[in-house]
This record gives C-alpha cells, sequence and structure tokens, in this order.
C-alpha cells in the first residue's frame, strides 16, 4: 500500500473522482493537497520558471505541499481526452504536455512521479490500458486493477451526471464521499440572474485564485450555469459554427460552453474567468468577445486573474458587471 | 489579384518572385517597424506572442498598400501559431479591412484542402501545369540559395577585419539573388555570392566563440524581432549557428520527418514530442550543440512562448549535465535593442572566461 499524492489544482476538477476510485479500491491512500491558499501560491512562484502561468506556478505549490508526506506524486501527462478537433488533432496545451518534466527538472525533493501517458484518442480501452499500466507500477495484479478501474468510471460517471443536474464539484464531490444527501442551505437573495460562467475548471473552481467568484456571484442573485453542466453533443453541436477548432481540449470546452450559452435565451449575461499569462486564453478571450458580439446582444465580461487579485477587484467588476444586466433587463 | 504574405527573414525574395510569377501582384511586406509593432500591440490579445502581434501590424500595413489577399500556413497546434490566421481573419474583419487570409494547412492533415488551396492558385494564374511545377521549382532552389548565402555570412562575419564587410556583402548577394528568374541564373546567383562571401578579408587567426540559436521559429528567422542577434554576436566575434532555416523546416515538416532525431536526444530531458512549436527541438538541440563542442546557447523566444516555456524550464538542467551555458532572451514589445546587446556581451564575457579555464586546467 502506498500513498499517492494528488495535486488540488488543474486536471483535479476534471476527474479527482475516477483517481480516487481507481486508487482507493487498489488499496492505496489517496493525500490530496489543501485548498489553494496564498503559500501554496507563494511557494508555487518561487519554485516555478517565472514565465510560466498563473496555474502552472500554483501546481508546483501544491506539489511542494504534497512531496514529503507521500509516496508517489500522481501527475500524468495528460496528451488527449478523445479523438476531437478538426481531424483528431485535439490535445492539450503544451504545458500540460511538459509537465511532469518540468516538475522533475525544476524542483528538488520530490518523490517519485507517475506520468502515465494519457492519451486517449488512441481507443475506447486506452483508459484501461493506462490504469493497467499505473496499476502494475504499483504492484497490483490485473483482476484488481480491472476492479479499480470500473469503481472509478463508476463514480466518474455519478460526478459528472451530478454536474450536469447543476451541482458544483465541491458539491458533487461532497456527495460522492461523504454521503451528504442534503444541499447546504443557500444564503442570500433568490436568484434573478442567470449567470453563464466559462473558463477553465481549474479557474472556475478554485475559490481561492478567482478571489471567490462563484460564491460571490450566488450572493449577490446570480445563479451560476458553468460548461461542466452541458453534455458533450450539447457541446459538439457548436464545433461546426466556428471555422477551424482549438487544439487544446480544456479551450475547446469553454468556447463550446460559451457559444452554446449565447444561444440560450434565459442566460442573462456571460463570464470568461482567465488566468494571467495563459496563452491559449489569448485567443479564447478575443474569440468569445467577438463571437459574442456577432452571435447574440448579450453582455460579455472577462475576468483576469493573477497571484495578487485581491477579491475588491474582483468584486467591483463582478457588482458593476450585475448591475448593468439589471439595469438592461429592466430596461426592456 | 494583389497578394502579400508573412515575413520572415529574407525568405521574402523568393516569396515575392513566387507570386509576381503567378501572373499577380505582390505587396511585398515591409520589414517590421516600430509602427508595424504598435500598430500589432494596439489590435491584437494583450497576451498574443510577439509574431502574433508583428503579423497583426504587418497585414494592417500591406491592407493600407492595397493587398487583397494574405498567403499563409496554418497548423495543427497545439503552438498557438497554428490559430494565427483564424484570429487574424476575425481581427481583420472587426477593423472592415477587404482582406482575406488563406491559410495552408499541414497536408498531412488534410490533403484535400492542400490540393484544393494549390489547384486554385494554379489555375488564377493561367499557367500550365508544367509551368507551375517549374515556377515552384525556381522560387524553392531560390530559398535553398538565400540560406547558403546566409549561413556562410554567419561563420564568416566573426573572422572579417573591416567590420560591417559581411553584412554588405551578403546584402549584395541577396540583391543578385533577387534578379534571378530561372533555375541557371538562380545557381549563377548563388555561386557568386559564395564566391564573393569567401573573398572578404579575414583574420584567421582568431578563435570566435561558438554559439547555437535556439527557439522559437519567428524570432529566431526575423532579425527585425530579435534585433538582429546573429549580426550583433558576429560583429562581437561571435560565430553563430542557427538550428533553424526555413528550407530545412520545410523539409522535415513534410512527408519525410527529420526531426525524430532530435526528439530522441531531448527525451531524457523531456519524455514527450513533439510539444508544440520547437519546443523538444529547442531542448534537443540544446544537446546536440553541446555534443558538437558549442561554448554556450541563445534560447530566443517570444514572451508567453508556450512550448519555450516549457525548454526554458528544463534547460537549466540540460546546461548542469552537459556543462553547456544557456542564455534565455524573450523578446516583447519593450524588449530594446541596448538591453539585448548588454545581456550578450556579458554572456559572450562568461563564455570566454570559460574557455580559458577549461584550457588551463586541461595545459596544467
Amino acid at each position: 500500500m502506498s500513498k499517492i499524492g494528488i495535486p488540488r489544482t488543474l486536471e483535479y476538477f476534471l476527474f479527482f473522482p475516477f483517481w480516487k476510485g481507481f486508487f482507493t479500491e487498489l488499496g492505496h491512500e489517496v493525500v490530496v493537497s489543501p485548498v489553494t491558499n496564498k503559500a501554496i501560491v507563494e511557494k508555487g512562484v518561487e519554485e516555478a520558471v517565472n514565465d510560466a502561468c498563473i496555474p502552472i506556478k500554483i501546481y508546483h505549490g501544491h506539489v511542494a505541499q504534497l512531496a514529503d508526506r507521500v509516496d508517489y506524486l500522481f501527475c500524468p501527462r495528460l496528451v488527449s481526452m478523445r479523438k476531437g478537433g478538426d481531424f483528431g488533432t485535439e490535445t492539450f496545451c503544451p504545458k500540460f504536455l511538459g509537465l511532469p518534466d518540468m516538475i522533475r527538472a525544476t524542483m528538488e525533493n520530490i518523490p517519485p512521479i507517475i506520468d502515465t501517458r494519457i492519451d486517449l484518442k488512441k481507443g475506447k480501452n486506452e483508459m484501461a490500458a493506462v490504469c493497467r499500466e499505473i496499476g502494475a507500477s504499483l504492484g497490483n495484479q490485473g483482476p484488481e486493477i480491472t476492479r479499480a478501474y470500473k469503481r472509478g468510471q463508476a463514480l466518474q460517471e455519478q460526478y459528472q451526471a451530478l454536474q450536469r443536474q447543476g451541482m458544483l464539484p465541491d458539491e458533487a464531490e461532497e456527495r460522492l464521499f461523504k454521503n451528504k444527501t442534503t444541499t447546504p442551505e443557500k444564503t442570500g437573495p433568490k436568484p434573478d440572474l442567470n449567470i453563464a460562467l466559462v473558463g477553465y475548471p481549474y479557474a472556475v473552481y478554485d475559490h481561492y485564485i478567482n478571489a471567490g467568484l462563484l460564491k460571490l456571484l450566488q450572493k449577490e442573485g446570480g445563479r451560476v450555469f458553468t460548461q461542466e453542466m452541458l453534455t458533450q453533443a450539447q457541446m459538439e453541436r457548436e464545433a461546426e459554427t466556428l471555422p477551424k477548432n482549438m487544439f487544446w481540449y480544456f479551450s475547446n470546452q469553454v468556447v463550446y460552453g460559451a457559444l452554446h450559452y449565447l444561444r440560450r435565451s434565459e442566460i442573462d449575461g456571460i463570464i470568461h474567468v482567465t488566468t494571467f499569462a495563459c496563452g491559449p486564453d489569448s485567443m479564447v478571450d478575443r474569440l468569445i468577445e467577438i463571437e459574442a458580439k456577432k452571435r447574440s446582444q448579450k453582455p460579455y465580461l472577462s475576468i483576469m486573474i493573477d497571484e495578487h487579485s485581491g477579491d475588491a477587484g474582483v468584486r467591483t467588476r463582478v457588482e458593476a458587471f450585475l448591475d448593468m444586466l439589471r439595469y438592461r433587463r429592466d430596461k426592456r | 489579384m494583389k497578394i502579400s504574405f508573412p515575413r520572415m527573414g529574407y525568405s521574402y525574395i523568393a516569396f515575392k518572385w513566387l507570386v509576381e510569377n503567378l501572373g499577380h501582384e505582390c505587396i511585398v511586406p515591409p520589414e517590421p517597424s516600430k509602427r508595424t509593432l504598435d500598430l500589432g500591440v494596439q489590435h491584437s490579445p494583450e497576451f498574443a506572442c510577439i509574431p502574433f502581434k508583428l503579423l497583426t501590424g504587418t497585414y494592417l500595413e500591406v491592407a493600407e498598400m492595397g493587398a487583397e489577399l494574405i498567403i499563409t500556413s496554418g497548423g495543427m497546434g497545439p503552438c498557438r501559431a497554428g490559430y494565427y490566421w483564424v484570429m487574424h481573419q476575425y481581427l481583420l474583419d472587426e477593423l472592415d479591412q477587404n482582406i482575406r487570409v488563406m491559410a495552408f494547412e499541414p497536408p498531412l492533415c488534410d490533403l484535400k484542402d492542400f490540393f484544393q488551396k494549390l489547384y486554385w492558385i494554379k489555375s488564377s494564374s493561367g499557367l500550365s501545369l508544367h509551368a507551375f511545377l517549374q515556377v515552384l521549382k525556381v522560387a524553392w532552389q531560390k530559398l535553398i540559395a538565400i540560406d547558403d548565402v546566409e549561413m556562410r555570412s554567419h561563420e564568416l562575419r566573426p573572422l572579417e577585419i573591416n567590420r560591417g564587410q559581411t553584412t554588405r556583402t551578403l546584402w549584395k548577394a541577396l540583391e543578385r539573388l533577387d534578379q534571378a528568374d530561372t533555375l541557371e541564373e538562380v545557381e549563377t546567383g548563388r555561386l557568386e555570392g559564395l564566391k564573393h562571401l569567401d573573398s572578404i578579408e579575414l583574420d584567421r587567426t582568431r578563435r570566435p566563440i561558438k554559439i547555437g540559436i535556439i527557439g522559437e521559429i519567428y524570432v529566431v528567422l526575423e532579425p527585425a524581432a530579435n534585433h538582429y542577434i546573429q549580426i550583433m554576436l558576429g560583429e562581437m566575434g561571435v560565430e553563430t549557428n542557427r538550428s533553424i532555416y526555413l528550407t530545412t523546416y520545410a523539409r522535415t515538416s513534410t512527408i519525410v520527418d527529420l526531426e525524430g532525431d532530435i526528439y530522441a536526444k531531448a527525451r531524457p530531458y523531456l519524455n514527450e514530442a513533439p510539444i508544440g512549436g520547437h519546443g523538444a527541438n529547442s531542448v534537443g538541440e540544446t544537446v546536440l550543440y553541446a555534443e558538437h563542442g558549442f561554448d554556450g546557447v541563445v534560447q530566443l523566444a517570444p514572451f508567453g512562448c508556450i512550448p519555450e516555456i516549457v525548454a526554458k524550464s528544463i534547460l537549466p538542467r540540460v546546461s548542469r549535465d552537459l556543462d553547456i551555458p544557456v542564455l534565455t532572451i524573450f523578446i516583447d514589445e519593450q524588449t530594446g535593442k541596448a538591453g539585448v546587446q548588454t545581456r550578450l556581451e556579458a554572456f559572450v564575457d562568461l563564455l570566454e572566461r570559460k574557455r580559458i579555464s577549461k584550457e588551463s586546467r586541461r595545459g596544467r
């Protein structure tokens, strides 16, 4: 039995339940780094190459938190999630492709890294193959691994189903692993605005780096819709309306999500959360802005977060945006 | 039709000839200037990389000059460059510029689209297939000739006795190649250019420091973007070897892939390739330059270039393992010539001292 460390950032929000289920079923202990905090961000900024974007720096910070507490660091090399994009070339941002090597080259005293290559475009059995590779490297046997894989998959499906019902990842995770069946009482007024919030999961769902944006929106009377609440089919429909798809899985999800919500009449406005120095987002942000203008009358707000984002800055912009949406609605 | 294209180093000479001989009017993209950059910065997304911004500026300038069509390259990522043309078309449309961007995607991805575009160009030229292929061939030979004379100039410049003579001779050779219209004339131009370069007065006793130039293709190829770094280094008495030339690039990115070797070199440090752009190449090339006894490596990249950031974070380890100093220069709209020059002078100083101490150790 080993302790496996999983950083609570980047792809964590995408498929943590799968890995939690998989490793636990195999008899290993999963150690997750704490929720992002100031110390983690500062540590990350110190460790990472200075030109990196904020999410990558924060990842370094989370790795530092786990370094002396675990036997293995789980940092898979994400290459593709599906055969998507134009001619099936969809992949991840180069920083995801080189992440295990970056960690190895820049950080000292880190445990062995499980850097299995996850390239799911190869076929539908690929994920099982990936699991076999990881299981074998941890000393587990065939049948065990198959059972663990199925357990992981079951949890992942439930997790995604809960999200499609409109649940946010932390609520869905609590429901899955702590068996909480009652949703916590929502504070604040009854929502009167529908806001589509698009952006990378690690920016949208990390309450520290986005300065509590989700809670702020809820408190101010906004009902939040994210791209994770959509089905793949709903997303896919938007792919054909673009001259060319983006190359990055996360970016495509954001663009499709935004384009989908542009069509929905009940959505009052769109907010795009982007992180400082994010390469793909320089394209994504302008693309959504132009398409929002072309395809609808919906107001669009882009919020860029960096390591210094105080909640006052975000709060001011969000409040002004919501005020403007209400003003527009009442005028009509 | 008035056609233009992105400018990258001296390749415009060959592309200009190509467009004109396909029966179109060529709007030659001007060398990127302060104005190009200002225009680009004003209209591009803030975090777009410098090649994107310079191209936005260039496209707006050629649009002013009357260009109706821009022919450029596409790409299938994960480097942003493959999405440039889409974004540029969006931006140009927003600015009400009546100009179309046509991109050639990698033929391996979309053979049909590739040939359709090629066919459109052929039929718009009114040439027979034979004549069309002949024109392509001459343009390709021109590109090779241009790269040949440029490569030679970088070898000779550190040895020149009269500063600036190599650069002046290179420009004359390029002018001659600009006039060449047939395969024979291109070949004569190439040989004469090389001959003139070889007859420059040299001081063969000098032992120039050798530096490999690696990094992102646009800032490596376009002297106006990298502050003429190779000429600058050459005049400091440094021999430079550039990892990328357009002709090697075109040779390796088509059906025959010669880059596999580079990736194998990078593998101990970066176990994934390609990672977009020239990221994995930069790691592999540093290993290669170290193996070939180079004194140092300069990595050139646009600020925010994703693949080069990955390479940069890995290069310190390569540098330590193989004992080869690496200087990374990220170029953005604020980068000034004096800043680059100061850093290069300090770097060259370091390399010279390193060589002296290495040799004295060996002598003892």
